[in-house]
Formats: structure tokens, C-alpha cells, sequence
């Protein structure tokens, strides 16, 4: 592939926004190869790429929608590229059928949403957070996808690594959901050394081809190392329910094991994975759960709120998939309400009502403009009331 | 039927997982002998075998990347060109072949078509026409000649069907041949030539499909269907391609031959980013 004639890590400090700043991640995680299709808010991080790979010696290649961009990305990545794409709602509905073979054939790449207000074409340059559940169940069957939710071009940044980190590990398609405001919101940056930036790369196969190799034997952790195109391992890969050789069968046990395999491999690790960010939790009355660009103005709302003399918390999500059940299980024990403040119609109340007995108080819009502060401060002392 | 084994191994053993067999298409179905060649013309070629992928998409022709012992991809309906697209920019040295019927590469994913002929991408197409929808049963698709019966076009087909060869080139495709399950040899030697060329290369394959296809046309079994294809075509490799249209009647003509072969830069080969 092409010469690098630029750093692959901009390591400093830099003032820009939320798509640059997940582009620069990517390149940082080690991305070769993107293939997207423009969509606002999330053709930032195209045009980024689109610039900034081939001087690393990477791939940038338009395609001619988004069903072939995530096919793109898969073949990519079979080929031993990390590789992403990024869109909005619209491109990520019809990403759903890729993503689904992503799924069932274990493949590490990253999707990046940029949410913007949906159903349909909706507000195309206005923030929302409604695709949470399509996150969750876009694509048909059963699987458990991973999804980081940054709140600030700082944490494009460094989600995106660890999209792409957590990709390679447990091999499959990882979300970040972003948002038209953290996408387009210009901050400061900060890009350690390359030195310092936590890689992982995917499990390769121990032993050199033979015959014999299951490229769907899964170690002990449920995750099968995986071979790359073109190394002799010679194995076959389907969509269709595979055995461990990779083959296809109708075996509903096979599929029964195939199934709660790709989802286990994701739930036995889910302490590894899930993160969340406390303030103020340990003696909190009212807990708001937030996440994205929301939990900004959340976090104001409880800073103000504790002025008052409101013992006030926010549980801010960094992971939405797997849920941080555990968190607000045990909060469930401390806190007398929950308050969740989010751009939609509820779909992660709905989540937290499943893991808590506590009155929850939902305090939302459906996308188009922010929660303002003040809202939420109104809904924290209605609860507390 | 008492089997007596006359042969232990089959010549071409190293390049199929004989464990899989036997396959699942229909006694008759043309796609045997296409697989054949395709496995002929990979073990003659100049690359080594490590380096060949196969994608299909989904349908009869899809199972093909199942049975071939190479890195083999069975995707989704319709996207094989798109996936074979990331696999071959990211990884050049493999020799990339997408192999899948006509449904899967002109209906659902027509699209891909076109763009991947018009950015010249490296890699082969290989598309199976049996003028249907094999797999789901013998439904009309975008090659099904007009007025054909089929189980969605109980009438006859209203669609006028698409000119495979004919579009392939005005797209831009550096090599474009049409042959058919009888033509083995020939086919065997097009692959040959599309794995040697660099660029978006298309070869249409006619194929019978008796179970979804012939029975209800008039064309009889598989059988009946090649000698169909011997009586009627005609090798015309400088044919107007306007005129290779396929009707598939009793007396009409079919053109086949190697039509096209230009050259046109490749797709990421010393582009601007390189
Ligand atoms: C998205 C989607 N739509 C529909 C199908 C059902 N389906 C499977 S194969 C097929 C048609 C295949 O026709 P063709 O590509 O001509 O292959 P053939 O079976 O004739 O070789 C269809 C419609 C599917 N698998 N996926
Ligand atoms: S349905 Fe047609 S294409 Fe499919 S295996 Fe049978 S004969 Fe072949
Ligand atoms: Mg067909």
C-alpha cells in the first residue's frame, strides 16, 4: 500500500471537534482502511479520513451506499485491516444487514452513528440519541452488541480507540454513538504518545495451516482466533448457521449453541467492558442517568441542585450496551429516584426500569435541541419533592 | 442402482471440501460443471492457490465459495461486490473472484455492480444465469426473458430482462465473455484470461435450472437445456452487443464469445494516493 508521509498519531494537544477528534482515534487505534458514504452530522470524519489515511498509507474508498460500506469494511477486515465506517440514522438503518453478518461471522470493525433526529430523514443536522435501541436490536436474530456513548470530542477520541480495541478482542462490529452536538462541538484535545495508547489486536490462530484448523473453535474466553484471507488457512465462512468448521447446518442445537455463544462471549466479559462515570453517587437521593451530549447539561443540573442542598448524583453511561445493569442495581439500594435525561422517547428509562424498583422520572425531548440544565434541575427537585 | 467405486480420488479433490459433499443442487443444475471450470482455471493460474478468494452472495450459485477449498466468503443477498471490493483494497495481493447468480448481482445488487465496473476494481465476476430465482424456488428475476412462466409471473413476464454482456460493457468492464455449462472449455479459459486481468472482468455463464425454470418453459430437463444451448448458440466474439439479447426459444439464437477486452486504469493502482 502507499508510503506514510504523516504521523499516524497527532500527538498534542488540538482544538477540534467530535469528528475530527474520532477520525484521529481511529487512525491512533490503527484503522487502515474506511469505507463510507457521506451522511451530516458524521461526514467529518469521512472528509478527515479521506484526507488523512492515504498520507498513513491506509485506504479511503467512497461507496456507492451504505449497505456497500459495511460490506466494505467486513471484507476489509477479513483481509486483517482494522477497519470502520461512519454515518447517521438514515445509513445506519441500512448498515443493519452487514452488521448482522458482522455479528454472525464475528468480525471486528467499528460503525460510528452520529445521531441525528429520526424517524426517517427527520433533522439532519440536529442532535438526538434515538437510536439506542436500534443499536440494540437493529439487525434480525439475536446478538449483543457493544456501544460507547462519548460526551465530549475528547472521548471521540479516545472511545474510538477503544471501539476499535474492543473490537479486536472479542470480534465483532462495535457502535460509538455519538451525536450531532459532541460531533460538531470543538474542544480541546488531548492525544498522548503513540507509546502510550493501549492497543489490542485480534487473537490469531496458534498453529500454522492444516487440515485440521476450526476457524470457529472458540477458547475459553467463547472468542475463536481468527485467521486472515490469504494465509493459507483455506476456511470457509458463512452467514448461515455455521458449525466449528465454519460449515453451514440446520442443526437447531447448532444453532441454539451458536447463538448464546455470541452473546455470552459479549456478557461474561461485560465488568471488562462497561463503563460508567459517577459524581456525587455514594450519598445521592436522586440519581440522573445520562449519557452523550446530555449528561453535559446533567452534570450541571446536579452540580446546581447539590447547591441547593439537594443530595443530588449522576451516573453518566460510557458504555449503553452492555448495559450497566450492575450500577444501577446497586444504586437502586441508596438512591430513593432515578432521573433519566435523555433525546428520545425513553429507551434507556426503559432499560433502567428493568434493573431497579425505584420510581423513575424521565426527562426528555425527542431530539432538535438539547435539555437544557434548568430542566433537569426541575425534574431532579420534582423527584426529590 | 449397485455403485461399484471405480475411482478412489476426483482430480480436482485438493480444491473442494469433499468433506460437504454431497452438494445440494438439483440433478440437471448447471452449476457443476461452472464450479469446475472455475476450480480448473484457479489451479492453472500463475497464483498460488493461498492467494485466491472466492465471495458469493446468496442463492444456488452462492453456495459455490462452500464447496471451493479456498477462503471462501458466502455474504448477504446481493453485496459479494462490495465485501470482495474490502477485501481486495486492503489485501492486493489476493486474486479476489465473486461468483453468484443473476438475481443476487443485477437485482439486489445492481448497484454495486455498476459502481465496482465503474471504479475498474480488480476483481472477477462471475455471474450464474439460470434466468431465475433458483434458490427460492424459480421466481421471475431481472434476466427472465419476457413472457416466461415462472412461479411469480403465472401470466408470463411483463419485465423486459436485462442484456448482461451488453451492460457489463457500456459500464466499462476491461474484460466481458458470455458462454454456458456446455461451453466448459471455453469458460475454462475466460476465467483464466479474467484471473490474468487487471480490473473489473464479468463473465455471464447461461445455465439450466430445470427445477425452477426449464420445466415450466418448455426447455425440458437439464439434459434438454444444453442441447438447447449446442443447437442455438453461436460463438460471435465481434457481436453487437444490442443485438445479444436472449430469448431462449427454440429458434432463437444466443450469442456467446469473449467480447471485450480494453484496458482502463485500475481502481487504487497509482491513483493519487499512492
Ligand atoms: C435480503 C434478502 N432478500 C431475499 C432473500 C431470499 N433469496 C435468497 S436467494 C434469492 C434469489 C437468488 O437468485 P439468484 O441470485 O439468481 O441465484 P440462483 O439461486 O438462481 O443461483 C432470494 C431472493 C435473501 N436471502 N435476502
Ligand atoms: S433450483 Fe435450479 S439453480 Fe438451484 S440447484 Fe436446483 S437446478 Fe440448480
Ligand atoms: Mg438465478
Amino acid at each position: 500500500m502507499a508510503v506514510a508521509t504523516e504521523e499516524r498519531v497527532l500527538t498534542g494537544q488540538q482544538f477540534m471537534n467530535g469528528d475530527v477528534a474520532c477520525a484521529e482515534g481511529a487512525l491512533a487505534a490503527g484503522c487502515s482502511f474506511f469505507a463510507g458514504y457521506p451522511i451530516t452530522p458524521s461526514t467529518e470524519i469521512a472528509e478527515r479520513l479521506a484526507r488523512r489515511l492515504p498520507a498513513v498509507g491506509g485506504r479511503y474508498v467512497q461507496m456507492e451506499d451504505e449497505l456497500a460500506s459495511m460490506a466494505a469494511i467486513l471484507g476489509a477486515s477479513w483481509a486483517g485491516a482494522k477497519s470502520m465506517t461512519a454515518t447517521s440514522g438514515p445509513g445506519f438503518s441500512l448498515m443493519m444487514e452487514n452488521i448482522g453478518l458482522g455479528m454472525m461471522t464475528e468480525v471486528p470493525c467499528v460503525v460510528v452513528n452520529v445521531q441525528r433526529g429520526g424517524p426517517s430523514t427527520g433533522l439532519p443536522t440536529l442532535v438526538s440519541q434515538a437510536d439506542v435501541m436500534q443499536a440494540k436490536w437493529g439487525s434480525h436474530g439475536d446478538y449483543e452488541p457493544i456501544a460507547y456513548s462519548p460526551a465530549s470530542p475528547q472521548e471521540m477520541f479516545d472511545l474510538t480507540v477503544k471501539a476499535f480495541n474492543a473490537a479486536e478482542r472479542y470480534r465483532l462490529p462495535v457502535f460509538v454513538l455519538g451525536d450531532e452536538v459532541v460531533g460538531h462541538m470543538t474542544e480541546r484535545v488531548t492525544i498522548p504518545p503513540a507509546a502510550e495508547i493501549d492497543i489490542v489486536d485480534r487473537k490469531r490462530p496458534s498453529a500454522p495451516p492444516d487440515d485440521g484448523w476450526l476457524p470457529y473453535a472458540p477458547d475459553d474466553d467463547l472468542i475463536p482466533p481468527m485467521a486472515c484471507a490469504g494465509e493459507g488457512y483455506g476456511f470457509h465462512i458463512t452467514g448461515l448457521t455455521h458449525d466449528e468448521r465454519g460449515y453451514p447446518t440446520g442443526d437447531p442445537l447448532v444453532h441454539d449453541r451458536l447463538v448464546r455463544r455470541l452473546s455470552r462471549k459479549i456478557q461474561v466479559h461485560a465488568n471488562e467492558i462497561c463503563e460508567v462515570e459517577k459524581l456525587h453517587t455514594d450519598d445521592a437521593e436522586v440519581v440522573v442517568i445520562a449519557y452523550g451530549a446530555t449528561s453535559r447539561a446533567a452534570r450541571h443540573a446536579v452540580l446546581a441542585a447539590r447547591e441547593r442542598g439537594i443530595r443530588a448524583g449522576l451516573l453518566r453511561l460510557i458504555t449503553l450496551w452492555p448495559f450497566p445493569r450492575g450500577v444501577v442495581k446497586e444504586l437502586g439500594n441508596t438512591a430513593r429516584r432515578f432521573v433519566v435525561a435523555e433525546l428520545n422517547l425513553g429507551q434507556i428509562a426503559r432499560e433502567a426500569e428493568r434493573y431497579t424498583r425505584l420510581p423513575i422520572s424521565l426527562v426528555n425531548h425527542a431530539g432538535g435541541m438539547m435539555l437544557p440544565p434548568e430542566v433537569i434541575l426541575r425534574a431532579i427537585m420534582e423527584a426529590e419533592a | 442402482m449397485s455403485g461399484e467405486i471405480v475411482v478412489n480420488a476426483h482430480p480436482l479433490d485438493d480444491l473442494l471440501r469433499a468433506d460437504r459433499l454431497p452438494h445440494i443442487w438439483c440433478p440437471g443444475c448447471g452449476l457443476g460443471p461452472i464450479m469446475a471450470c472455475m476450480a480448473n482455471a484457479m489451479a492453472d493460474s500463475a497464483i498460488p492457490i493461498d492467494k485466491h478468494v472466492v465471495v458469493s452472495g446468496i442463492g444456488c450459485t452462492g453456495r459455490v465459495a462452500g464447496y471451493l477449498k479456498v477462503d471462501s466468503f458466502h455474504t448477504t443477498h446481493g453485496r459479494p461486490i462490495p465485501f470482495a471490493t474490502g477485501l481486495k483494497l486492503a489485501k492486493p495481493e489476493l486474486q479476489v473472484t465473486v461468483f453468484s447468480g443473476d438475481g443476487d448481482l443485477f437485482a439486489i445488487g445492481g448497484n454495486h455492480l455498476i459502481h465496482a465496473a465503474r471504479r475498474n476494481v480488480d476483481i472477477n465476476v462471475i455471474c450464474v444465469n439460470n434466468f431465475n430465482y433458483g434458490m427460492t424456488g424459480g421466481q421471475a428475476g431481472p434476466t427472465t426473458p419476457m413472457g416466461a412462466r415462472t412461479s411469480t409471473t403465472p401470466y408470463g413476464n411483463v419485465d423486459p430482462s436485462f442484456n448482461l454482456p451488453r451492460l457489463a460493457a457500456t459500464l466499462g468492464a476491461v474484460y466481458v465473455a458470455r458462454w454456458t455449462s456446455l461451453h466448459v472449455r471455453q469458460l475454462e479459459k475466460s476465467i483464466r484470461r479474467a484471473i490474468k486481468k487487471e480490473g473489473f472482468t464479468f463473465i455471464e455463464v447461461l445455465s439450466p435450472c430445470p427445477v425452477g425454470f426449464g420445466k415450466s418453459n418448455n426447455l425440458g430437463e437439464g439434459l434438454d437445456e444444453m442441447e438447447l444451448y449446442r443447437t442455438n448458440c453461436v460463438v460471435y466474439p465481434e457481436a453487437d452487443l444490442s443485438q445479444a439479447d436472449i430469448e431462449l426459444k427454440h429458434d432463437s439464437t444466443i450469442i456467446v464469445g469473449d467480447f471485450v477486452d480494453i484496458e482502463r486504469p485500475v481502481y487504487g493502482a497509482g491513483g493519487g494516493e499512492e
